[in-house]
């Protein structure tokens, strides 16, 4: 095979002390001129430093390439020195990171940072490097490409900095584009856009892409092959087809078995009684209040309503700026909405005063997206799920009782309650978390994006969790999420959510078999790798 | 336990430990070794250390024991740096603390406040307050402990900002937790590291301030204090040095040694240091 690259036996070994001595063990991969390889892994199976020992960018001494061979056009990139390997960064093998707004400057113009490369590289003249740099921005199709390169990076919208990043990485037209995550930070209509547009440039320049990924929907969406990594090993690889539907390794299929399909929704169930939580009109309004500033009004939430009954889950999705963490966060009132009412059980929650809110918390509980964030690092887990009963009076020994009983119940060792919170995986933090609103015995517990950080594994467990409990329980969740496929996955009906309103409601399998409004569909289509199917697979 | 080791692994910082350990043992054991009043008439004035074996480090103008001021003047400083410390900590965690969480109007005017304090060199400030209410000892160390604080208050104000909208204390407040049991309970401890490595420095100083107020001859001239001597040394600085330069050395350590302490402790508290070197 006429490789472009190739990477033969690679072992990159780390530090002493850390979780394992190899961060990548006997890696093998090859990748042809155009040709995008997917490398799929969950958080530490090494697919990043596989792209650093790429680029000669492996952090520090202690972090080393031990044995093996990156073979690019016929060199090892291992034996070059580093200014031999400074000439192919940038020019030979172009980069796209995870997060445009780190990885570009934010005290230059867009543009001038583009044109650093071509003066790194090229021997052009100023006028044909701003000639270039038009032609490159033009080729990304951002929008109005003078006045973009003339935009410091925090002037551009997420989408159009990405651009702006592939414009740089592809400036000298490299052979080889390494993409890190490129569409991870964006939401999905515009990682539609930005992975139609690598596909697309790909295909012109023939270049070979290394495209490094989580999510198997943007590898059915891109990808010619695939390589999936664990542990630092490479344990399946093959044309993308036959890996997405047909895998053969155990953890690729495990992987795969743990995606959520869009083809089966929740049952459509009825529910006579009165609803436990009705919102009507909720309004939240931000202004941005300066002395001598413009005043700016964002409005955040616009008359949003919605019931939700005993037992059920309502999914309100949406991206970000749609205002959906704002209705959350109304709801537990960490905001005060500006106008509307949030009756629970008939109180109304946004008419109460701080003390009585206090009294009254239980009624509505949270669940937060940061495993890692949301407790604190310096309580025992025991005592972060007891705190919110001992609160309103219940006493300490009962309040243990109940949090063992609550470990139990949320699939945790109660011996683990003396431990603290770094001593647990992020799957096992959220289920404390969930744990810790469990036990105030909430009407309704509010869900913002619970899952949005965990490796899909993990996430399967702990949706799989949250539907379990929802039904011995009879749970009423508000589930807010960006992802559609969760949302299928777990929810009753569905609100979208757009620019503050709800621009659509319904029965979660009407909504995704027949979207009525524009940007439910726009949504729809955006999904990555929707015509795929995950095939039903047997655990293996 | 685990910082403790930490702690215990690069010699500066255990160098500190033993010489502060040293001061402390010098003021514990003051009494026994120099049971007399060390401000009382020992000998013949300015005898030169090593010339009479009853006085080792000599005498100074007024014929009193220098080591016996030495050992008794441990006492003065730590006792002042300790406690002038604890107020200045104590002061500007309650006033960081409360600027922090509230925000808004509280937090201008407070912070307002801090600055202007700021703004004043510490000792004309300090010396200000001691001219108007006067040097006995117990004034001196509460008026060091009245200028420093707008420094760790700045301190605690910035890592309570960034503390109170974590997700673990909004999620405290959904369980209906109050303010105070926020501020105490959830937010200080995660925050006070820094402020106690910073307390280090607090106390460096508060010992040089009591020393230079003693240099001018404004602290309490009724106590055996290092800057005590070193004031009335001032007269002989020319012939007889060594009256200035042995609480000099003295003061030189325990600054020093408070130091490193506070060094090491800032590397064993801070886990994203530990890794570094």
């Amino acid at each position: 095979m006429s490789g472009l690259l190739s990477i033969r036996d690679l072992s990159v070994r780390l530090p002493r002390g850390a979780d394992r001595s190899h961060a990548l063990i006997g890696v093998s991969l090859d990748l042809a001129p155009n040709e995008i390889l997917c490398l799929v892994g969950e958080s530490g199976s090494g697919k990043s430093l596989t792209a650093a020992a790429i680029m000669g960018l492996l952090p520090g001494p202690q972090v080393f390439a031990e044995k093996g061979a990156i073979l690019f056009e016929g060199r090892d990139l291992l034996r070059l020195s580093e200014a031999e390997m400074r000439a192919i960064r940038g020019a030979r093998i172009g980069m796209i990171f995870q997060e445009p707004m780190t990885a570009l400057n934010p005290v230059l113009p867009v543009g001038r940072q583009i044109e650093e490369v071509l003066e790194e590289h090229t021997a052009m003249t100023r006028a044909e490097r701003v000639g270039r740099v038009l032609a490159l921005l033009e080729e990304v199709r951002i929008p109005d490409p003078a006045s973009a390169a003339r935009a410091h990076p925090h002037e551009l919208s997420g989408g159009q900095r990405q651009r702006a990043m592939i414009a740089m990485a592809l400036a000298l037209n490299p052979r080889l584009l390494i993409a890190d995550e490129p569409t991870t930070a964006l939401d999905v209509t515009t990682q539609k856009h930005i992975l139609g547009l690598i596909r697309e440039l790909q295909r012109s320049h023939g270049t070979g892409v290394l495209f490094i990924t989580h999510d198997f929907g943007v590898v059915a969406e891109i990808a010619d092959r695939v390589a999936v990594m664990q542990h630092g090993r490479v344990v399946e690889q093959g044309a993308a087809e036959q890996v997405l539907n047909r895998p053969s390794h155990p953890y690729t299929r495990a992987l795969i078995a743990a995606v959520p399909t869009l083809a089966h929704s929740p049952r459509g169930r009825d529910f006579p009684c009165a609803p436990v939580l009705a919102v009507r009109n909720l309004s939240k309004t931000y202004r941005a209040a300066g002395l001598f500033a413009r005043r700016r009004t964002v409005h955040a939430v616009k008359d949003v309503s919605f019931d939700l009954h005993r037992g059920e889950t309502l999914g309100i999705v949406g991206e970000s700026g749609s205002g959906k963490s704002t209705v959350a966060r109304c709801l537990v009132r960490l905001l005060d909405p500006d106008g509307g009412s949030m009756v629970v059980d008939g109180l109304d929650m946004a008419a109460l005063s701080r003390a009585r809110l206090r009294r009254e918390a239980r009624r509505v509980q949270m669940v937060f997206q940061d495993p890692f964030a949301s407790l604190n690092p310096r309580r025992t887990a025991g005592d972060l799920v007891a705190q919110g009963p001992m609160l309103h009076g219940v006493p300490r020994e009962e309040a243990q009782a109940r949090a063992a009983e609550l470990f139990r119940l949320v699939g945790l060792d109660p011996a683990a309650m003396s431990r603290l919170p770094h001593e647990f995986s992020g799957g096992q933090r959220q289920r404390i978390g969930l744990a810790r609103a469990l036990a105030m015995r909430p009407t309704v517990l509010v869900a913002d994006e619970p899952v949005s950080a965990l490796d899909v594994s993990v996430q399967a467990q702990v949706l799989r969790l949250l539907r379990d409990l929802r039904d011995r329980l009879s749970l009423s969740i508000v589930f807010i999420t960006h992802d559609l496929r969760v949302a299928a996955e777990l929810c009753d009906r569905i609100a979208v959510m757009h620019e503050g309103e709800i621009v659509e409601h319904g029965p979660t399998a009407e909504v995704f078999a027949a979207p009525r409004h524009d940007y439910t569909r726009t949504l729809m289509d955006s999904i990555p790798g929707r015509t795929w199917t995950p095939p039903a697979l047997e655990p293996a | 336990m685990a910082a403790f080791r930490r702690y215990l692994r690069s010699p500066a910082p255990v160098l500190g430990l033993v010489l502060l350990m040293a001061v402390i043992a010098m003021a514990l054991c003051a009494d026994l070794v120099f049971p007399r009043d060390p401000l009382a008439l020992a000998g013949r004035p300015l005898q030169w250390p090593g010339t009479n074996p009853r006085f080792w480090l000599g005498t100074d103008g007024s014929g009193r024991d220098i080591a016996a001021q030495i050992f008794h003047g441990a006492r003065v400083s730590l006792l002042i740096g300790v406690v002038a410390t604890a107020i200045a900590i104590a002061l500007g965690i309650a006033i960081g603390a409360v600027a922090g969480f509230y925000g808004g109007g509280v937090d201008t005017v407070l912070m307002r406040v801090t600055e202007a304090f700021q703004t004043l060199p510490n000792f004309i400030l300090l010396l200000v307050l001691v001219a108007v209410f006067g040097s006995d000892i117990v004034t001196v160390t509460v008026s060091i402990g009245a200028v420093s604080w707008p420094a760790p208050a700045r301190l605690t104000r910035a890592e309570v900002l960034s503390l109170r909208n974590r997700e673990f204390v909004l999620a405290c407040r959904t369980l209906g937790m109050g303010d105070l049991r926020l501020i105490l309970g959830e937010i200080l401890p995660n925050a006070l590291p820094p402020v106690i490595v910073y307390a280090s420095v607090v106390m460096a100083v508060a010992i040089l301030l009591e020393s230079a107020l003693a240099f001018l001859g404004l602290s309490d001239p009724n106590v055996a204090s290092w800057g005590n001597l070193i004031g009335t040394g001032r007269t002989v600085i020319r012939s007889e040095w060594y009256v200035s330069a042995i609480p000099g050395v003295a003061i030189l350590v325990t600054v020093l040694a408070v130091s490193l302490v506070g060094q090491g402790l800032n590397d064993a508290l801070n886990p994203r240091l530990k890794e570094r070197t």
